[in-house]
């Protein structure tokens, strides 16, 4: 049982995907100290890795000039998680649909609709480059 | 010389092409290029294919594109294709993206079989 209580955290890293997975690897470790489920892992990694290739392809436009900030806290109850890359932003509400008949064959647009269904909650800034996410732990419910 | 990771495994079977996916983990770009360029040239004809998953533990939604991207081949070439052994997990993202409505999945690679007879 760990003695920790919560973790605060802020990274201003390059726009490089392999560094920003590094960043993602280290939240997961770090959250796996609270004991949340395999299933809530397994949400936190895919709407981390989402939003981190989100920032990068369509934020940053993959220029590796600029950065993306991600901060985190993480408690026994939630992980709280914001990614904020460069980019002009976009309009969450705009984005269609990747469900609908229409768009079912397109091969992407799927990641904000996994990042909403994963996490409990998500948030974009007024700007649209910037999401914050939480997720609450099903064992503490 | 740098040593080249497979992707895939293949083995050909009855009247089907069956390719394993090696990696647990399915994210980055030159994986995924990786995987287009090993499966591809597979389904030049009227192929079908089963893919199985029974390695993957996790995979992103650019892997999803991958798998449209084959889907089309095969239904432009005439083949057939079939996903199997997928766990829960990632079984969820099939249904939250409603792709498992047009993806046919089976629970192993010996029901996928079955249904190309």
């Amino acid at each position: 049982m760990t003695s920790k209580t919560s973790t605060h955290e802020k990274i201003v890293s390059s726009g490089i995907i392999s560094e920003l997975r590094r960043i993602c690897a280290k939240i997961l470790c770090d959250t796996r100290q609270f004991e949340y489920s395999e299933d809530d892992l397994f949400a936190i990694h895919l709407a981390v890795e989402e939003a981190v290739v989100n920032a990068f392809k369509h934020g940053n436009k993959r220029d590796p000039a600029k950065n993306v900030v991600i901060e985190y806290d993480l408690s026994p109850q939630k992980v709280d998680i914001c990614v904020t890359d460069q980019g002009k932003g976009f309009d969450p509400e705009g984005l269609a649909d990747p469900r609908v008949d229409e768009n079912i064959y397109k091969t992407d647009g799927r990641g904000v609709l996994l990042i909403r269904s994963y996490m409990d909650k998500v948030e974009y800034n007024n700007a649209g480059n910037s999401v914050r996410m939480t997720k609450f732990n099903s064992k503490s419910a | 010389m740098e040593e080249v990771k497979p992707r895939i495994s293949v083995y050909c079977a009855q009247n089907a092409t069956v390719v394993t996916l090696v990696d647990e983990k399915i994210l980055d770009e030159e994986t995924i290029s990786a995987l287009e360029e090993s499966i591809m040239p597979l389904i030049d004809g009227p192929v079908n294919l089963v893919i199985d998953f029974s390695n993957v533990r996790f995979l992103s939604s650019a892997v999803l594109g991958l798998l449209i991207r084959v889907s089309k081949r095969i239904n432009e070439n005439k083949g057939r294709l079939k996903l199997c052994s997928i766990e829960p997990q990632i079984l969820d993202i099939f249904k939250i993206t409603r792709l498992d409505e047009i993806f046919e999945i089976y629970p192993d690679v010996k029901k996928a079989m079955l249904t190309l007879k």
